[in-house]
């Protein structure tokens, strides 16, 4: 275990247990192999009183978590397909370019990182310094000098905003913030 | 005068076709196995008009013993690898072959009709080769197997002329492209069922709908993440006939076009009882969908993981007529309260984890359970994670609940004690073997002595199926399962401190049984060494993921993994060099 201390290999360690417990008690008992990891916990708790059983337990938790194999028991299929969806979630971003009128160079941002409208437009306003404005059903950026609008899948040029945020992450391929005044076309929505 | 002169009637006057047809009123396999052992005769007729048979370990009979055991065979059921495999705890290569059983039927011209299989090794080339040998071909099903490709589907899909049904529920499949979808002829029209969401490529959109457009017959299909929500729309007024739906990808925006003909197409649609998929889901287009639901039977939102709690509950206040429901544990103990007070039709509940590694944030506890058990007296089926478990909340449940068949619970935490008292969960689980007279089949969790298992062997007198994990603390504990279930099927036991003296106790009990299954318990491979010796008829195979061989083994070391069952056929031939047939 010493050598493993000194490759730092804690630092790239996959663990199980929830993040900020440290699992250093857990560290001193027994190593990997299932063998010897079986039921030398639960034998003290059992016998021990209330709050030692207490302390035991938050100590196995983080332990037997991180140690066992096939469980909880899930299918693979169906471990694979939520772990997917989060690793989805966490790792590949929805990267799109972003440019505007008069800049002399494109940005890129990841869509995934915002949880709305309000967060990326406050983050496109802050990289490239300009106000969008209101944003409103009808009438779009009405008044702004700048407005946000993005290519989707079909090639068309759409107004930022007008759909729901999952079906703009999904079907954005770029974004580009035109002058105001190109923009009007895109704000006569009915 | 002939039949005045007789006290009773003796039913081999009969000719053989009149009892032929009074043995096609019998349809359980255990009753069919039942009728062959009255005598010669009826033997001679069951053998052959059986037409279905099921195999619950494929390695207990031959294929070529069982096609001369049923020389009329058309539709056959096999499970191949011991079911903790689904958990990764059997190694690849295991066994579970496909060929060697397609390859006999079709050299005895088998008239194969329908296979069913579960947790089998599924090669392209055995896909291929069984839609070249069964003209009658109609129904193939697939759960948790592995091994094949979207080529062997193409082949199915072109070459099963009158193919019905084609159902893949959670298989790991290798998507080549989407092409295998176009393999059905034109001449096709003759499909039921055709549900390939386990599928991850994409399909062709078009060939899809013209394969619905020609399937008036059609009754569930399910869908893959690939298919959209236009397409979804379009297949719906396609197929308005549809009893059972899995939808793909489930995202639009509400105020579309798109959106309002889905609307409108499922309205259409008043025979769905069967709801499942949102593999990818946009929770404000759920509303599209609450017209169907008041007539809905069974909803699976298990891979549903954008719905929050509150999306649940909304859509299942609409479902009162529920009697299964598949669900993600973010439902929460509150949204189960809405199930409860709900669905008073439910039989059957399966809760599984959104987040299976990260039990500091599972949503249910003891509550929800306690609070299903209270609204839907009719519960007789459970699947449920959660994060933690009482005992009050078990005895209550048990008195709530008394037509438990199924009960199955895992914490997500394996050894957790009843965290208001800190003792096991013995007594809870006592509670629901004594009142669930019918129970068939128990999983346990949570800290869990000796005493759990006198209680099992006590009262789950019909108690088929138990899996145990981290639990028990000497021999005594399997023992009082051994000798109090007499009818015990399955055993599989994992991580507990059972070891050689429960295991020889009884030898003859394992011949009554299906299957064991043993990993790392305390049992020695000079025990399995005995038992196979002495037990002919059963195999009694190791597991061994170490580079030691058999010869530089001590028989006092621990066997990792041991799986033994009852065949009629001696060791198999298929095995791997890991796996060593004592």
């Amino acid at each position: 275990m010493a050598s493993d201390k000194d490759l730092n290999l804690e630092a790239t360690e996959l663990r199980l247990g929830l993040p900020g417990t440290s699992d250093e008690s857990a560290k001193n008992q027994t190593s990997a192999t299932p063998r010897s990891n079986k039921r030398a916990l639960p034998e003290e708790s059992m016998s021990s009183n209330a709050t030692a059983s207490k302390n035991c337990d938050q100590e196995i938790a983080p332990h037997t978590k991180a140690q066992v194999v096939g469980w909880p028991p899930i299918r693979s299929y169906r471990k694979n397909n939520l772990q997917s969806k989060k690793s989805e979630a966490e790792t590949s971003g929805i990267y799109v370019k972003v440019s505007m009128e008069g800049a002399p160079y494109l940005r890129k941002i990841d869509l995934k990182v915002f949880k709305g409208y309000p967060e990326l437009l406050k983050a496109l306003e802050d990289m490239f310094k300009f106000k969008a404005g209101e944003y409103s059903e009808r009438e779009g950026y009405n008044g702004s000098e700048f407005v946000p609008t993005y290519e989707d899948k079909d090639g068309d040029w759409m107004l930022v905003g007008d759909v729901p945020w999952e079906m703009f992450t999904n079907s954005c391929k770029k974004l580009r913030i035109m002058k105001g005044s190109e923009a009007r076309g895109l704000a006569c929505a009915v | 005068m002939f039949w005045g002169s007789r006290k009773t009637i003796d039913m081999n006057y009969f000719p053989d076709e009149v009892l032929e047809h009074v043995f096609d009123f019998i349809t359980s396999h255990k009753d069919r196995n039942s009728v062959s052992l009255v005598c010669k005769s009826w033997y001679k007729i069951e053998k052959y008009s059986r037409q279905r048979v099921f195999l619950g370990n494929c390695y207990s009979i031959s294929p070529e013993r069982l096609i001369a055991r049923f020389p009329g065979l058309k539709s056959l059921i096999l499970k191949g690898k011991p079911h903790f495999a689904d958990f990764n705890l059997v190694p690849d290569d295991w066994g579970g072959f496909l060929y060697p059983w397609i390859k006999a039927m079709a050299k005895s011209r088998i008239g194969l009709e329908e296979l069913r299989l579960k947790r089998m090794v599924v090669s392209d080339e055995s896909l291929e080769l069984l839609s070249e040998s069964f003209p009658n071909f109609k129904s193939l099903v697939l759960v948790s197997c592995e091994g094949f490709t979207t080529d062997g589907l193409a082949a199915i899909a072109a070459n099963c002329r009158f193919l019905r049904e084609l159902d893949l529920q959670e298989n790991e499949v290798e998507d080549h492209r989407g092409y295998w979808l176009s393999c059905f002829p034109g001449s096709c029209t003759s499909l039921v069922s055709l549900n390939f969401a386990c599928l991850k490529g994409e399909i062709n959109l078009a060939s899809l709908e013209r394969l619905v457009a020609r399937s008036p017959n059609l009754k569930s299909l399910r869908l893959n993440r690939a298919v959209p929500f236009d397409t979804l729309q379009r297949l719906l007024i396609r197929a308005p006939q549809l009893v059972d739906l899995g939808t793909g990808s489930y995202i639009h925006d509400p105020s579309s076009e798109a959106y309002n003909k889905l609307k409108a197409a499922i309205q259409n649609c008043n025979s769905i009882r069967s709801l499942s998929g949102f593999l990818e889901v946009a929770p404000c287009c759920m509303p599209a969908i609450y017209p169907i639901c008041e007539n809905l039977t069974f909803l699976n939102l298990s891979y549903a993981a954008g719905l929050q709690s509150n999306e649940l509950t909304r859509l299942i206040h609409h479902c009162r007529k529920l009697q299964r429901l598949w669900i993600l544990d973010c439902i929460g103990d509150k949204g189960l309260g809405v199930v409860a007070s709900t669905c008073k039709e439910l039989q059957e509940l399966r809760v599984f984890p959104s987040d299976p590694f990260d039990a500091g944030n599972a949503a249910v506890t003891e509550e929800g359970l306690v609070l299903v058990s209270e609204g839907c007296p009719k519960l007789n089926s459970l699947l449920y994670f959660c994060q933690q478990m009482t005992n009050a909340a078990l005895i209550t449940v048990a008195k709530n609940c008394t037509n438990f068949i199924r009960f199955r619970l895992c914490i997500l935490d394996p050894i957790k004690p009843d965290p208001v008292t800190n003792q096991p969960l013995d007594e809870g689980f006592g509670a629901i073997v004594r009142s669930c007279k019918g129970l068939k089949r128990l999983s346990l969790s949570g800290l869990l002595t000796d005493q759990v298992f006198y209680y099992i062997g006590m009262y789950a007198k019909k108690l088929e199926m138990l899996s145990i994990a981290f639990a028990g603390n000497s021999d005594k504990g399997m023992l009082y399962v051994l000798n109090g279930c007499k009818k015990l099927r399955k055993l599989e036991i994992r991580d507990c401190p059972f070891g050689d003296t429960a295991l020889l106790e009884d030898m003859g009990k394992y011949e009554t049984m299906r299957s064991l299954w043993m990993s790392t318990c305390e049992v020695t491979l000079g025990a399995c060494k005995v038992l196979a010796k002495k037990m002919p008829s059963l195999n009694v195979e190791i597991i061994n993921e170490s580079e030691q061989t058999e010869f530089n083994l001590d028989d006092r070391q621990k066997v990792d993994k041991m799986y033994l069952y009852r065949t009629l056929v001696g060791h198999r031939k298929d095995a791997p060099e890991f796996v060593w047939l004592l």
